[in-house]
């Protein structure tokens, strides 16, 4: 057990997977010999020399390179320094990384590892605040993972590049510094997929990912001293989604809420109530979605917190679904 | 030295040959959809795939049929892919446009103009790490030189001196337009400079000559030199598919391409060498017999199983 931050737990996955797998390669913008705008990949460029290096501004060779050398047996892991940038590169990602193991029947396959973060952070602009989870798990043939704790953040990178598919890994700057907490970082790793029940509860089912999870989490003590008594699921994998453990629970306490800082339209919280309701399961109310609303990103805080879901909507909102369809 | 030539003019006889049998199965219906053939421009290919090494990598575009036969990939399972056979060399996932043949050393077809070249530099990055320092090849069309994601490869593998071979297949036509209406300066080679790389406009329809380019590009490529541009002029015989009504054509533009075209001049070269014309003749009577034979056999394939559609999407 190490005392780390979401950070330097990233970091500490990345020497690991540098240590312990020789075909890796860290590379993107400012990466190398500056150790990433957050600090996350720093002392990977001086521990391992040419395996870490820094790249022109220039995504679509950042991703399709990756995806070359995928194919030819390394495994990169490149960053993307924000999700947004992932936007001028998608062709990448979408059309070639994708593809290679479908069209290839499984002779050729690419597996990189895209770390990039998102989310609005005070004064982002709009071009450095989305959330686009969304797309990506809108195409099959990649994995996508959302961490949210030092531990997920370690176990899911070292997960991600041992995987042999291309994973997106969206981390979040506003929990690269928060505080330290115990993380192990030797042995195995957590599986890819599953849930995480950060709160059991009998009222009300919360199913959350990304750093969302904090103010949901925030909001669960609040309404529990209410009376009301939800059970806060993470589901840190979105791809693959652990939809069992979400149906089960929310048959159990009959109502469903489903939490992303994500624009709602076309957001993956629609598929999580989609599951659930095509499987069936018999809710006292109709299931909600808490999102950001379907405008652009504003760069001033007070605009931005106007949008942006936190505990205290998260509270009214839930508590108000408790309340709906009550006998 | 003729032996070579008349080596050639097989190799390039077998993708013509091929090409045409394509277009054959596409009008009578076992080949579907959209289909982009090559005729005209065998010699890029022929000339440049021989000084290959298996282990270098070989990234082309959706006119690939005949960069994946000169690099060696059978045409029979060519065939069967194309017609959506099991025995396809993807199983009928690739399709026309979109095929692989990993074993061959053939890393791809890609149906996204100009997506091929940084996966390239992928490919030759992996090399500089897994001992085997490989040359990339990344064959792209005129219009390619116009994505940002060729400007993106030329100076990401310059930056790092990357042992790329940029290979650009200059048949004057952007799809359906001309390239001299999409840029202002027309000579595509003379873009290397800005790069800091070697850059060559050279004769496209001259297997010879693009070997010998190809040859030197490696070979700087191999030392440690970095990337270079070939810009190989070329022409099409054909559409830019198989449909394209090739409005954009000049009147006798045609007439004026098929004298010049490569299969064309290295038969006259060959005759006037002394290579008797019924040796030239049987060249092509070999080469459409090996094509006719690989396409009735893929004809008589099983289709893919529509069982198997999900599979290979996941490890």
């Amino acid at each position: 057990m190490r005392d780390l931050t979401y950070g330097e737990a990233v970091n500490a996955a990345l020497h690991r997977l540098m240590e312990e797998l020789p075909e890796t390669l860290v590379y993107g913008e400012d990466v190398g010999v500056p150790g990433g705008v957050f600090g996350v990949t720093r002392g990977l460029r001086k521990q391992y020399g040419e395996r870490a290096f820094d790249t022109p501004i220039s995504e679509s060779a950042i991703l399709g390179s990756a995806v070359g050398a995928a194919m030819m047996g390394r495994r990169p892991i490149v960053e993307i320094m924000w999700a947004d940038f992932s936007l001028v590169a998608l062709d990448q990602i979408v059309n070639q990384a994708a593809n290679v193991r479908y069209v290839s029947g499984g002779r050729l396959t690419a597996p990189l590892t895209i770390r990039t973060q998102q989310g609005n952070a005070p004064g982002a602009c709009a071009q450095h605040s989305q959330c686009l989870e969304a797309l990506f798990l809108h195409v099959p043939g990649l994995r996508v993972c959302m961490p949210s704790t030092p531990q997920d953040a370690y176990d899911l990178l070292v997960t991600a590049v041992h995987c042999d598919d291309p994973v997106l890994v969206v981390e979040n700057r506003t929990l690269y510094f928060g505080r330290k907490e115990p993380v192990r970082t030797d042995g195995p790793v957590q599986p890819m997929g599953g849930a995480r029940t950060r709160r059991a509860g009998s009222d009300v089912t919360v199913v959350t990912w990304g750093a969302m999870t904090h103010q949901v989490l925030e909001a669960a003590e609040a309404l529990a001293r209410e009376g009301v008594d939800a059970e806060v699921l993470e589901t840190p994998w979105l791809n693959p989604f652990d939809t069992e453990t979400v149906i089960e629970s929310a048959g159990r306490t009959g109502r469903l809420a489903v939490v992303h800082e994500a624009n709602v339209t076309g957001g993956f919280g629609a598929e999580v109530v989609a599951r659930v309701a095509g499987a069936g399961v018999p809710l006292a109310a109709p299931p909600i979605r808490i999102g950001t609303p379907d405008v652009r990103m504003p760069a001033a805080p007070v605009l931005a917190q106007a949008l942006v879901p936190d505990a205290a909507r998260v509270i009214e909102e839930v508590k108000r679904l408790t309340k709906a369809g009550a006998p | 030295m003729s032996e070579r030539r008349l080596a050639d003019l097989l190799a390039m006889w077998r993708i013509r040959a091929f090409e045409e049998k394509v277009r054959d199965l596409r009008a009578e219906g076992p080949i579907v959809g959209s289909v982009h053939l090559c005729i005209g421009q065998e010699a890029i290919p022929v000339g440049a795939c021989g000084e290959l090494e298996p282990h270098d990598a070989l990234f082309a575009t959706y006119r690939g049929h005949g960069w994946a036969l000169a690099r060696g990939v059978p045409a029979r399972p060519l065939f069967a892919e194309l017609m959506g056979r099991a025995s396809g060399v993807n199983g009928g996932r690739g399709g026309s446009a979109y095929f692989t043949a990993a074993d061959h050393g053939f890393h791809g077809e890609n149906s996204i103009v100009g997506a091929g070249a940084p996966i390239a530099c992928g490919a030759a990055l992996a090399g500089r790490f897994d001992g085997s320092h490989r040359v990339a090849v990344s064959v792209f069309g005129d219009g390619a030189m116009n994505q940002g994601a060729v400007h993106e490869a030329m100076n990401f593998a310059a930056a790092f001196s990357l042992p790329v071979v940029f290979v650009c297949e200059n048949n004057r036509y952007s799809e359906l337009t001309p390239i001299a209406d999409m840029v202002r300066a027309p000579r595509l080679a003379d873009r290397a400079a800005a790069y800091g790389i070697p850059g060559h406009r050279i004769d496209g329809n001259d297997a010879e000559a693009v070997r010998f380019h190809v040859r030197d590009a490696l070979e700087v490529a191999r030392e440690g030199g970095g990337p270079t541009l070939l810009e190989c002029m070329t022409e099409r015989l054909v559409g830019h598919y198989i449909g394209d009504a090739e409005t954009y054509r000049r009147p006798g533009e045609l007439e004026r391409v098929r004298r010049r075209e490569p299969i064309a001049r290295l038969r006259e070269g060959l005759l006037a060498d002394g290579v008797p014309a019924a040796d030239l003749d049987a060249v092509e009577r070999r080469a459409r017999a090996e094509m006719a034979a690989a396409a009735e056999a893929a004809l008589a394939e099983p289709p893919a199983d529509p069982a198997t559609a999900r599979e290979h999407l996941y490890a």
